[in-house]
């Protein structure tokens, strides 16, 4: 048996789980429409292939990965591309995000997929597999997994994390999915492994699933030949043990801070829905497009469904009956999960649980009272911060001082929330302070990027003065060597005249020379900077179009403009 | 909407759950006092209650803080207590009003109310009490008195002489008195041997007041309303340096077990320098914090004038607190053995 470790801190909530595990996983009905937000993980914003009026097949791809770290979006069934416009989000502010609006026609018709030996690929091309079928993070963070699958260089690969924790309270979409999906969970967490290499593959649940726990340890035992070692681990329940930094530790021993990435110390780590989601990717061409979705709270059917991308969560709610007294939605687990601002909101991918709430559920939050420093919020802290520190600068507007604190460490676990007695939302103190530092950086990367323009701008125009200062100069040179002295030129250049005299007056033309010849190049170079004309999706095309539309006639007016209002150099000077 | 911030569950605590769990540790405490000395202390528990209540009214009022939420968070109660329990229990009811003034309106408010005050409020009121008006504070009826109630609330309230029969010194300042007048010619067993002052460990009947707070102390740290760290090195330092003395000079410094079981020792192991709000934070801090007002309490109390050292040495170490705190921050996750 593995030597399991501890972390600090935590707590243990009441875990409310037991109500959505007495059915099991449904699959929620085709809604009349599906919402299918582009930008589903982090990374870059993927861009829309398709356009109003198209037909798209299930699974069709319908918005390409935009860079490396990002991931690709898929029509969740066949129909009608209704619109491409902005629509409400699933998230906290509620703000609208590009979303592709499909019409579905009820005959959920498949593209064609087509599965691939990945044994028989390059790393590379299963990483771009991975990517191009949208696979991410399903535990909620959403990260593009393809972007983790890769090992340090110097670094051996020693542990493959698989995590099955689930800590949230009411959320039981893991608990569900290993119950019921424990092979090809198993054998997604075999691919990562065979693209990591690492020398263990520890899978941890919380020893409050023991059906789940049980289903992965057959499924390992039943697939020995190739997972040899694979090990499934029942770790002790306490929140946020299913934190990837609090698992590793858990695990492996390892603490991996914020300032570093896991691979680095030779541990990597993926949730049990994502390693299935890889599997259905690379086995059976399914790109991710539905994923397991918690239904609990104040409704009267609690259960898990599988659920399309996009379905509006006003449809997927309807489908647990929510009682009379609900007065709110939470998307993710009550601790670190948020308030959805509006049902119109579709479910996206990082949507794994939906609680419906009430006063009795989730009572108001209670009047914040000065903080007496009673170091409770330290004592659960799993990242052993002193969150009472942080709060009273964050306060204070102090942010330099939250950052000692180690204030980007904090995971917003909500631990320190749950404990203090004085009620103080201790982790909105935290996020607005890590907004404000990072809207300060932003703010001063801007200002430096100005100032860089500004001070390139100023030399430029320095160098074309010397650059006519010296021209001016050879010229007066050469009159001065001819027997005839123009009075005119000497004092049209006052600053040539200084050039004249001086012995550096040929360093300097030199110079001027040099200098612009750099310009010159640098200017060319800009000017053949590639322009990525292959993959044009619908929106670049469009936005070029337009500009070229605008430029047209444009280009006349600033031509003729241009040499009517601008002022000579000569009447400059 | 009634809520929009996670996390959206709480656990059930509050400010004045912890309060009312001190106020609920003293309990024992108080009970062994009155089984010892008479009801004379539950008025001034009443006189302080009042006081502090009235006080901590007016400030929130004059300070515009809403009243409703603060009045009944139980800081001013704690305070209060403490106070009552501190003083001499016949001292006259204005000196434990003067010393609950002090502690609500000055320590506490004008710091900047609940959570703020650098200084522990009931030391602050103790010490006022004791420099301005030393006679008074050394006043402590001997245990076999027996004045009856109505003497004590005569005493209290000012309506009798102050004669000085009715009050004696506490067990610990009638030890020093004594080894000091016996100029090292008398021991410390042979002081305590007099069965009228002295019990089994220390002061007769004070030691079971003191056992009593123990008991408060070690039921709030079960509850996890108070780390161990605090009181123990606080023990531990009182008891280390006395050991030490004791051992090196049995006849003239009395056993580490009389020191624990004297005076302010428990009450302020656990319910002072625990106080949350002017003590450390870190573990290692509450260590060195309660260590060293340990040290210091003994030595005010030993060799220094004062019948007792705790209110001083708590107060001398609420100063360091800031800087203790500082240089006593555990390494975060993933940042351990390294600089
Ligand atoms: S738990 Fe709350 S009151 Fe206690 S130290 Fe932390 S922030 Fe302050
Ligand atoms: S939210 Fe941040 S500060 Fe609070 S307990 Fe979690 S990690 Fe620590």
């Amino acid at each position: 048996m593995l030597q399991l470790f501890k972390f600090k801190g935590g707590v243990k909530p009441d875990t409310h789980k037991a109500p959505s595990l007495q059915q099991p996983i449904g699959r929620a009905p085709l809604p009349p429409r599906l919402i299918v937000p582009l930008h589903q993980s982090i990374g870059g914003i993927p861009n829309p292939l398709v356009e109003v009026g198209e037909y798209v097949l299930k699974g069709q791809c319908i918005g390409s990965a935009d860079q490396w770290l990002s991931s690709a979006v898929h029509a969740p069934s066949s129909g009608t591309v209704v619109a491409v416009e902005e629509r409400v989000a699933a998230h906290p502010s509620g703000l609208p995000t590009l979303s592709v609006v499909i019409e579905t026609d009820g005959r959920d018709q498949w593209i064609e997929r087509s599965p691939v030996d990945y044994q028989r690929l390059a790393p590379e091309r299963v990483r771009e597999i991975l990517r191009d079928s949208g696979v991410v993070g399903l535990g909620g963070a959403v990260f593009p997994s393809h972007a983790k699958l890769a090992a340090a260089k110097s670094v051996a690969m020693d542990e493959l994390v698989i995590n099955g924790a689930e800590c949230e309270p009411f959320m039981t979409c893991d608990d569900m999915l290993m119950r019921e999906r424990a092979e090809e969970i198993v054998r997604g967490a075999g691919i990562f492994r065979d693209l990591l290499k690492p020398k263990r593959v520890l899978i941890g649940i919380e020893d409050n699933k023991p059906e789940a726990v049980a289903a992965m340890s057959a499924a390992v035992r039943e697939l020995e030949a190739d997972y040899a070692e694979f090990e499934v681990i029942a770790v002790p329940t306490r929140y946020p043990a299913g934190g990837a930094k609090q698992l590793i530790r858990v695990l492996t021993g390892k603490e991996v801070p914020a300032s570093r990435r896991s691979p680095e110390m030779g541990v990597q780590c993926f949730n049990v829905a994502t390693a299935y989601t890889a599997w259905r990717a690379i086995a059976h061409g399914e790109p991710v497009i539905s994923r397991i979705v918690t239904l609990t709270g104040n409704v009267d059917a609690p259960r898990n469904w599988e659920a399309l991308i996009g379905t509006p969560i006003r449809d997927f709610v309807a489908l647990g009956t929510p009682q009379a007294d609900t007065n709110s939605y939470l998307m993710g687990g009550p601790m670190m999960g948020f308030e959805l601002p509006s049902l119109e909101a579709p479910l996206v991918k990082a949507s794994n649980c939906i609680i419906a709430g009430s006063k009795t559920l989730f009572p108001p939050a209670l009047p914040e009272m000065p903080c007496i420093r009673c170091g409770a919020c330290a004592q659960v802290c799993p990242h052993e911060l002193a969150p009472f520190e942080m709060y009273w600068f964050a306060r204070a507007r102090n942010f330099g001082k939250t950052q000692e604190y180690k204030i980007f460490d904090c995971i917003e676990c909500g631990c320190c929330s749950y404990v203090c007695p004085s009620h103080i939302p201790l982790v909105q103190y935290f996020r607005f302070a890590k907004s404000e530092i990072w809207s300060r950086e932003r703010e001063k990367n801007k200002a430096d990027a100005a100032k860089a323009r500004f001070e390139s701008r100023n030399e430029r125009e320095e160098r074309d003065k010397a650059e006519k200062a010296a021209r001016l100069a050879k010229a007066a040179a050469a009159k001065k060597a001819a027997p005839v002295v123009s009075e005119s030129t000497a004092s049209a250049a006052p600053a040539a005249a200084a050039a004249v005299d001086s012995a550096s007056e040929a360093q300097a033309a030199k110079q001027a020379a040099i200098a612009a010849a750099i310009e010159r190049a640098r200017v060319q170079r800009e000017a053949v900077q590639p322009k990525n004309t292959d993959a044009l999706t619908i929106a670049q095309r469009k936005e070029i179009e337009q500009i070229e539309a605008r430029r047209a006639p444009l280009q006349g007016a600033t031509s003729s403009t241009d040499t009517a209002s601008q002022p000579s150099p000569k009447e400059e000077q | 909407m009634n809520f929009s911030t996670p996390p959206y569950l709480a656990q059930n605590v509050s400010v004045q759950r912890v309060m009312l769990q001190v106020l609920a540790a003293l309990l024992p405490g108080i009970a062994a006092y009155v089984w010892l000395l008479g009801p004379a202390v539950l008025v001034q528990l009443v006189v302080a209650s009042a006081c502090a209540l009235a006080a901590e009214a007016a400030m929130l009022r004059l300070l515009g803080k809403p009243l409703a939420l603060y009045l009944g968070d139980g800081s001013a109660l704690v305070t209060a207590w403490l106070i009552a329990l501190a003083f001499p229990p016949l001292a006259p009811w204005w000196l434990i009003v003067v010393g609950v003034l002090f502690a609500i309106v000055i320590a506490k408010h004008l710091y900047g109310g609940l959570g703020q005050n650098p200084f522990n409020p009931a030391m602050i009121a103790f010490a006022v009490a004791i420099v301005s008006f030393p006679a008074l504070m050394s006043q402590w009826p001997p245990v076999d008195t027996n004045a009856g109630f109505v003497d004590q609330l005569a005493l209290i309230f000012g309506l009798a002489p102050r004669i000085d029969a009715m009050s004696g010194a506490t067990p610990l300042d009638a030890l020093k008195t004594a080894l000091k007048l016996g100029e090292g010619s008398v021991s410390v067993a042979k002081i305590v041997a007099d069965t009228s002052t002295y019990g089994q460990l220390a002061g007769r009947g004070w030691e079971w007041v003191a056992a009593a707070y123990l008991l408060g102390g070690l039921w709030l740290w079960q509850r996890k309303v108070i780390s161990a760290h605090a009181p123990f090195a606080f023990i531990g330092g009182i008891a280390l340096f006395a050991g030490a003395l004791w051992l090196w000079n049995p006849a003239q410094f009395a056993n580490p077990l009389f020191h624990l079981f004297s005076g302010g020792t428990m009450l302020g192991a656990f319910f002072i320098v625990t106080d949350p709000v002017s003590g450390c934070t870190t573990p290692k801090g509450k260590l060195i914090f309660g260590f060293a007002a340990g040290v210091l309490a003994y030595l005010i109390r030993v060799f220094g004038g004062y019948p007792d050292g705790v209110a001083f040495a708590v107060l001398l170490l609420n100063i360091c607190v800031p800087l203790i705190d500082l240089y006593t921050q555990p390494p975060i996750f993933g940042m351990k053995g390294k600089p």
